[in-house]
């Protein structure tokens, strides 16, 4: 034999994947356990994906028809003449609406509901078109003064085309139902209905006073040439000084697509959770295949396969269950996209069309194979290092070497979460978060495991009988399983607990609770002349008036002596500039309201006349203003410039559902300006505030009212919806949860055989075997569920205190799930002894310790 | 003729904390190629530590080990597999059968590293030469002890070694099929001339050899008729 044998491995690639292939086949379900820990994880991420980049390319595609126009000018007002000259420099619009909400009677139904009112001149939708029944109604509307009304409200409410509605002072012939109308979703559709009269009508109605909430909207046709990128750069500034907008279609799709990409990312967030229980399941897993199989390395290297070869021989295996995983995943998640649509139809202003997303099948099996390998390697590594000497009874194990080399796996592990957690939630801070949670998981879980068994070893009770010692015995002794068992269970119960607890609190952050004293009847739009009528229709009938609350409409002229039109130009400043152009609704009292604290500063109730007014400033609008108290704002409220100076800011618990106010002037200013009122009162059941609102709509046609009973409906089922969509997925994590846990007890199954034989073999009865094996599961099972509860708890209430900002009341499902995990870890840990029990020692050891 | 093993001045000590165990001490003997020689000795006395050193399973913290014409402590850990691969064949009591391959893989697999095209057929020879034809396609838990140790020999000889250690190859057979694993392996040894490194308890196994090394406490115990270095 020469030097240059001894150099070179003569070993084809291919001898390395018949080995993998011929050695895998044999531990088939074995590594089957292996494959569907990952299966799950990688079919909802894949799921998600590719529905995620469907809805973009499909919003992208629909752009133009969702906005109905290239591109439009939108003002809160009726367009002052420099507006005016830009649209018609810009070629003149080809369609115009102005739309706001308001109440619609039915004559026929006896009945009234908030509306929301489009009035259409011109060539509106320019592209796509109202989709009404019968279908010429929506060429009609116009040449016949009327209207078209939403498709459900008219079953809802049992009209017919030819019936009437009564919208303001005006009332219109309904002409057609209303399938469909650009951009316009099923849960915007229940909220408010749209309802469509001709422009030109719109006056008479008598709905445009003051403080009503209008928008007047400009539809465009772009040149084939135009670039609209440009044209909003250079149009959309000129604008805002006029306080309008310039909107592009691809603006639109922009917004929709941030819309689902936050709740994308939460559902990403879930199913990467699946991903990593997963992931926990093949470090688990591979770690006894593992260990079962280094006699045989050991045996390889004795006949002279090199470290190298052995290593790839077990990574090629691992790599090729996790690709066939990916696969067997991937194709999963198409077919669970297909679900998607059906699940959140209402919140998508088109019929979605799904279609095969490559970068989604590219994901998948790329995080199969990566996963695989990556939480794979740690077990894997042994085989590299394990000696030949083994072969000889002889061990010469070197943990120093294997841990060294597993401290790189374990840091290649934290950079992979972290970085496929800051691709999919976008904020580092958060993905550190996560991946700091699950290490201190890890290090919490494997600190605990190792106290219990080395406690258990210095205090063993060996006064107790031979069944609890035995089963005492298992939980420390040479090949315990007691770390991996521990740690997927004690990971699994945590992620699983940790994402109900955050369904709880984001849930409970959007739920309302009803009271007599919380309104649940809010008449908006009353004008100060209509006041005292207003209330004379409520208390007659026994009903208190809650709130009476005067709101004058004003916006921003100045800040610290700097002009709102030169703040709009500043290029650099950070302030949020929708400030600047928003018309604030601002009411004036003495002091705070249970929504509101005090954040900084002193809140002055009343003006004294020396001085700028003191103002008190929402804190979130302040920061968004960058506002501090001090600073010193002018108001121009109708005309009158109002100087003011900020006193305090307040923090407004926005969530609730009661009237809130950016702005909160002080008494003695406001009382003689032009202003508006709300009313709120609350209805103790549905008959009273129907009839209550049918008196009001009719003696006030201008008020809008605002039924939160309804309005709570509408969101409850929002709600339910969308937390049918988390529990969808977190259905995934469960049941990745429990296949993890199956395969992890199911692969200790042959760590427990031999000695299960042995015992059976010198004459243990199935009983003793039985509680053996059963106490050894349960205190694994009590111990990691208990443990990963205990750390869900303290994740969540720090997830409660800085990331949700909430106060956090855990529900039980996750307390049910102790001794739900537990039952199920001691049923498979008792399973597996079903075969040594039933069948003679030596024919159990054939067949399974193969 | 060829000198195939020759141990130098051999040591091998074990430490555990602070204490530390020799368990070989100054060994050294030679042999050339066809020759076959026993290694004897009570249980703990370095007879597997030996078998170890001498294969290149294990290093030496003292002495040399020289294996066909290598001197293993310069070759490193892959170096000694390939050469392990080429030159050395082995047999051990427990069999140390791949579980998930059948028979006529675990014979394969020495020269399907070595490269050799046509491996299989090798190996099926082999196979049916220890009268295992019809075993061919069983997995080792499908086959009794004895017909176990007789794939591990036709694994031995698949390579063709120019030296074989076997590690108490009959300490887990019943009395009649240790003879007729002996019988085959000094006849398969005969027939390929490769040099034989046996360690036994048995006696009478250990006097099949031309040489019988014995040793106690880790050291060559010399001992008038038997001991030949």
């Amino acid at each position: 034999m020469v030097e240059e044998d001894l150099r070179k491995s003569k070993t084809s690639r291919q001898w390395l994947f018949t080995m993998a292939w011929r050695d895998g086949k044999a531990s088939g379900s074995r590594l089957g356990l292996f494959m569907g820990s990952i299966i799950l994880g990688i079919t909802a991420v894949v799921a998600i994906q590719s529905f995620s980049q469907n809805l973009q390319n499909n919003i992208a595609l629909r752009s133009k028809v969702l906005m109905g126009a290239d591109y439009l000018i939108d003002s809160r007002q009726l367009p002052n003449e420099r507006v005016m000259q830009i649209i018609d420099s810009l070629g003149g619009a080809e369609g115009m609406e102005v739309n706001f909400a308001s109440m619609a009677s039915f004559p026929k139904a006896d009945a009234s509901k908030l509306v929301r009112v489009q009035g259409i001149e011109g060539n509106y939708p320019i592209y796509g078109r109202f989709e009404t029944d019968p279908p010429e109604a929506a060429l009609e509307y116009q040449k016949n003064r009327g209207a078209l009304v939403d498709a459900t409200a008219m079953i809802q409410y049992g009209l017919t085309r030819g019936d009437s509605i009564k919208v303001g002072l005006s009332t219109f012939e309904i002409l057609g139902a209303l399938k469909s109308t650009p951009g316009g979703t099923s849960t915007s559709s229940t909220l408010a209905p749209p309802v469509i009269i001709p422009y030109h009508a719109i006056e008479e109605t008598g709905l445009l006073q003051t403080g009503s909430r209008q928008e007047y909207r400009y539809y465009f046709r772009a040149a084939e040439d135009m670039d609209l990128e440009i044209l909003d750069k250079k149009v959309d500034p000129q604008l805002d000084a006029e306080e309008a907008d310039l909107d592009t279609h691809t603006d639109i799709s922009r917004r929709l697509g941030r819309g689902w990409g936050n709740f994308g990312k939460f559902l990403n967030l879930v199913a990467f959770v699946a991903l990593l229980l997963g992931s926990v399941g093949i470090a688990s897993s591979v770690h006894i295949y593992i260990k079962e199989k280094l006699r045989s390395v050991a045996v390889l290297k004795c006949i002279g396969a090199t470290s190298r070869q052995t290593f790839l021989i077990y990574l090629i295996q691992i790599a090729g269950m996790g690709l066939l995983g990916g696969i067997i995943g991937t194709i999963g998640g198409l077919l669970l996209q297909e679900l998607f649509p059906v699940l959140i139809r209402d919140f998508l202003p088109f019929e979605i069309e799904i279609s095969l997303v490559p970068q989604a099948v590219f994901l998948g099996l790329l995080l199969g194979v990566t996963l695989s390998v990556l939480f794979a390697m740690l077990p894997l590594l042994n085989t590299w290092f394990v000696s030949s000497l083994q072969v000889l009874r002889v061990t010469d194990e070197d943990p120093a070497r294997v841990r060294k080399t597993g401290v790189f796996v374990l840091l290649a592990i934290l950079v992979f979460i972290f970085g496929f957690s800051l691709w999919l939630l976008d904020n580092w801070k958060y993905a550190l978060a996560f991946v700091i949670g699950i290490l201190v998981t890890f290090l919490v879980l494997t600190g605990i495991a190792t106290l219990i068994m080395k406690g258990l070893k210095k205090y063993f009770p060996v006064s107790w009988g031979f069944i609890a010692r035995q089963s005492l015995l298992n939980l420390f002794r040479p090949q315990n399983q007691t770390m991996v068992l521990v740690l997927a269970i004690g990971v699994g119960t945590f992620l699983i607990s940790t994402l109900y607890f955050t369904k709880d609190m984001l849930l409970a952050s959007t739920s309302f609770k009803q009271n007599t004293n919380s309104p649940n009847i809010i008449l908006l739009d009353v004008q100060t002349e209509e006041k005292e009528a207003v209330v004379g229709h409520i208390v007659p009938r026994g009903l208190n008036v809650i709130d009476n609350i005067p709101i004058v409409t004003m916006r921003i002229s100045s800040i610290n002596d700097v002009p709102a039109n030169t703040l709009r130009l500043d290029s650099v400043t950070q302030m949020n500039k929708w400030v600047l152009n928003h018309e604030f609704r601002v009411t004036f009292r003495d002091s705070l309201i249970e929504s509101e604290t005090l954040a900084e500063g002193d809140f002055i109730g009343s003006y004294s006349g020396d001085g700028p007014i003191p103002i008190s400033v929402a804190a979130n609008v302040a920061r968004d203003a960058l506002i501090e108290v001090g600073d010193r704002i002018v108001f121009n409220v109708q005309g009158v410039l109002m100087e003011t100076e900020v006193s305090s800011l307040r923090d407004v618990n926005w969530g609730r559902m009661q009237l809130n106010f950016s702005v909160l002037f002080p008494t003695g200013v406001l009382e003689t300006a032009p202003q508006f009122h709300v009313i709120t009162t609350y209805a103790p059941d549905e008959a009273t505030s129907a009839a209550l609102q049918q008196d009001l709509v009719k003696a006030f046609p201008t008020v809008s009212i605002l039924d939160i009973r309804q309005l709570l409906g509408v969101v409850e089922d929002i709600i339910d919806k969308i937390s049918w969509v988390i529990n969808f997925m977190a259905f995934f994590s469960i049941l990745t949860g429990i296949v993890v846990l199956i395969g992890a007890v199911r692969t200790s199954k042959y760590q427990r055989m031999r000695e299960s034989v042995l015992l059976r073999t010198i004459g243990a009865r199935a009983n003793q075997i039985l509680k053996i094996t059963a106490l050894e599961y349960l205190y694994l099972g009590l111990l990691g569920s208990g443990v990963g509860i205990l750390l869900s708890l303290l994740s969540s209430q720090l997830l409660a205190l800085f990331a949700f900002e909430t106060s956090f009341t855990p529900s039980l499902e996750p307390f049910v799930l102790l001794p739900g995990i537990t039952l199920l870890v001691l049923l498979i840990g008792l399973s597996n002894s079903r075969s040594i029990l039933s069948s003679p020692p030596l024919e159990v050891l054939r067949k399974e310790v193969r | 003729m060829t000198k195939i093993l020759k141990v130098s001045k051999l040591g091998k000590i074990y430490t555990s904390g602070a204490k530390s165990l020799t368990v070989l001490d100054d060994i050294s003997f030679e042999l050339e190629a066809g020759e076959t020689l026993a290694i004897v000795g009570p249980s703990g006395s370095g007879k597997t530590t030996l078998l170890g050193l001498c294969a290149g399973l294990d290093h030496p913290d003292v002495g040399s080990v020289e294996l066909c014409g290598w001197d293993l402590n310069s070759l490193s850990e892959d170096q000694r597999a390939r050469l392990r691969n080429m030159e050395v064949g082995f047999i051990f009591q427990d069999f140390q059968l791949l579980p998930t391959l059948t028979a006529l893989e675990n014979v394969s697999v020495p020269l399907e590293l070595q490269g050799v095209k046509g491996a299989s057929v090798t190996a099926a020879e082999l196979l049916a030469k220890v009268g295992l034809a019809d075993r061919v396609q069983h997995y080792p838990s499908q086959l009794s002890g004895g017909e176990k140790q007789r794939v591990a020999m036709a694994r031995a000889f698949s390579n063709q070694p120019s030296i074989l250690f076997a590690d108490e190859p009959t300490g887990n057979l019943d009395e009649e099929t240790g003879e007729k694993v002996v019988k085959l392996l000094f006849d398969l040894n005969k027939e390929a001339g490769t040099t034989l490194v046996i360690v036994t308890h048995d006696l009478e196994l250990a006097h099949k050899n031309q040489h019988i090394l014995r040793l106690k406490g880790g050291k060559i115990l010399e001992e008038a008729g038997t001991a030949i270095w």
